[in-house]
């Protein structure tokens, strides 16, 4: 039982992840291969804060929204002036500086020793200290942030991030200042990312920059892509999907000495043949 | 009374004067068409006009405001009154139609469009515009999917739907049906009566006679000749360098 809620929890946390990236390239078409730096950013402000300060976990969290805010609202204003491809490259500049940061910066970060001990959360007297009841706040913090993101994109905000990804200019000749959307799409998102992080340190009790890395990032986009560009519940299915199937594979009977590298092959075929044959995700809208 | 004026505007790129001294004077709810054979300048212009491409010299003045080199943009444009279609259709391919219209009606600002969910008027309003362009049935499909000429009008029509004062139409009528064509003619003539200022591209020199009132006639960026149609079509040396006879 232990082992299905600890795959709850990661489903909901790389569903935060999906969601929220989900809203910069699937809706806004800005392939960003940033956010693990943004869910850095949150997981390591907790972790900071809780084990250093003893900082209540909900006041961590504002204070990684905040933080996660201010970094993605900079490099949103650099971003801004790179499309397509050029994008991709500098939002990866990004995460890699970050990474350097969490990695190099060990007065603070304690560099790859990490941080450990973070507390569990506690709002209101309530300790969530059993997985269960961890599972409960992480399925409250994603129905929020889904909810957010719903209204966000059912909303003329939504319309015109849409039409900022089919073609910028034309938008653009219509009144609307593009840069202004991209940026508050980008913050938003970057700080949904921050909340995910802080729920991932304090789940796991212990963090390091290994976890942050650019790979991280791809994994995110990977999720979105799979389960469905400009689709928030596709982001969802791709997290179920992404997180399931490597643990699916641990029941196919493989013989143990090549169990491992079977199922990484597996779970490459498995990917490799939904892109061949649904381009656009499991349940997508839009395809890159 | 004018309400678009160049003067001495120009443009070059890498040595070519696509745009090259150029002076217009457009008067308020008149159809004016800007002919000449292909590299003349003709887009060129209608892109610094809507702001696309900044230009090297000159000034442009839309109703009376002076905008000087390179202080426009496109955002700004628009809300001097100015909207374009294009000469390769440029949609929101993966929209659907009704949303190629109700994006360019909402609020301009991010916080107010942020908090702006469906409105029924909007609604109203993109149906009514869909049903006289005729292309009301289609508007739940995706924009890519749409023929050639139904995407022409649907561009055509979330330009209508603006309420803009000055139309730049980039050869509206290029690969259209005759139907289609006569719709597009039948608009065109209607935006002069509610007293809108059209500026056609259009190279179908059959419809600029019908349905201008001036012709700037351009060539390698410069203004060969201007006038009423009749001046215009009677004039030797625009018979020649752009007619052939």
């Amino acid at each position: 039982m232990e082992y299905i809620i600890h795959l709850a929890i990661l489903f909901v946390l790389y569903a935060i992840l999906g969601v929220s990236l989900n809203l910069v390239v699937g809706y806004t078409g800005l392939l960003s291969v940033t956010h693990a730096a943004f869910y850095g950013i949150g997981a390591y402000a907790t972790a900071l804060l809780s084990t250093l300060f003893e900082v209540p976990f909900l006041i961590s969290v504002l204070i990684g929204i905040v933080v996660a805010g201010f970094f993605s609202f900079l490099m949103g204003m650099v971003l801004s002036r790179f499309r397509g491809d050029y994008y991709a490259l500098a939002s990866l500049g990004f995460n890699v500086i970050m990474y350097s940061i969490f990695l190099n910066w060990a007065s603070v970060t304690r560099g790859p020793l990490g941080i450990a001990g973070i507390a569990k959360p506690e709002i209101g007297g309530v300790l969530f200290s059993s997985n269960l009841l961890f599972l409960l706040l992480a399925a409250i913090c994603l129905v929020g942030i889904y909810g957010i993101s719903r209204f966000m994109v059912s909303s003329s905000f939504g319309r015109v991030l849409k039409a900022i990804r089919e073609d910028e200019t034309v938008i653009t000749i219509f009144g609307y200042r593009t840069l202004d959307y991209k940026l508050v799409v980008f913050v938003i998102s970057a700080s949904m990312a921050a909340v995910a992080g802080s729920l991932f340190a304090s789940y796991i009790s212990f963090i390091d920059p290994s976890t942050f890395t650019v790979m991280e990032s791809i994994f995110i986009l990977a999720i979105i892509i799979l389960g469905g560009l400009a689709n928030i519940k596709g982001s969802m299915v791709g997290a179920l999907f992404l997180i399931l199937v490597p643990e699916l594979l641990r029941f196919v009977g493989l013989p143990n000495d090549i169990a491992g590298y079977m199922r990484q092959f597996l779970y490459g075929i498995i990917l490799i043949v939904l892109m061949l044959y649904r381009p656009q995700g499991l349940i997508g809208e839009y395809k890159l | 009374m004018a309400i678009l004026k160049t003067n001495k505007l120009t443009k070059h790129f890498e040595g070519v004067h696509a745009v090259d001294g150029l002076s217009l004077n457009i008067e308020k709810a008149t159809i004016v068409a800007i002919v000449g054979p292909n590299g003349s300048g003709k887009t060129t212009l209608v892109n610094i006009l809507t702001g696309m491409i900044p230009y090297d010299s000159g000034t442009v003045i839309v109703s009376d405001t002076t905008h000087r080199l390179k202080k426009i943009k496109p955002y700004t444009m628009y809300s001097y009154g100015l909207t374009r279609t294009f000469q390769e259709v440029r949609l929101f391919d993966q929209m659907s139609v009704r949303d190629n219209i109700l994006v360019v009606l909402t609020k301009r600002k991010v916080i107010q469009s942020f908090f702006e969910t469906q409105k029924s008027d909007y609604t109203k309003a993109a149906n009514k515009i869909l049903q006289k362009v005729g292309i009301w049935e289609k508007r739940n499909e995706l924009a890519k999917n749409l023929s050639y000429g139904q995407r022409k009008l649907l561009e055509i029509a979330r330009a209508l739907v603006t309420q803009a004062e000055i139309f730049l139409f980039d050869e509206p009528f290029a690969g259209l049906f005759p139907e289609m064509r006569k719709m597009v003619s039948h608009i065109v003539a209607g935006l002069k009566r509610k007293g809108k200022t059209v500026i056609l591209i259009e190279h179908d020199m059959d419809v600029v006679r019908e349905l201008s009132d001036y012709i700037y006639v351009m060539d390698s960026g410069r203004l060969l000749a201007t006038g009423t149609p009749r001046e215009v079509l009677s004039n030797k040396e625009v018979r020649e360098a752009y007619l052939g006879t």
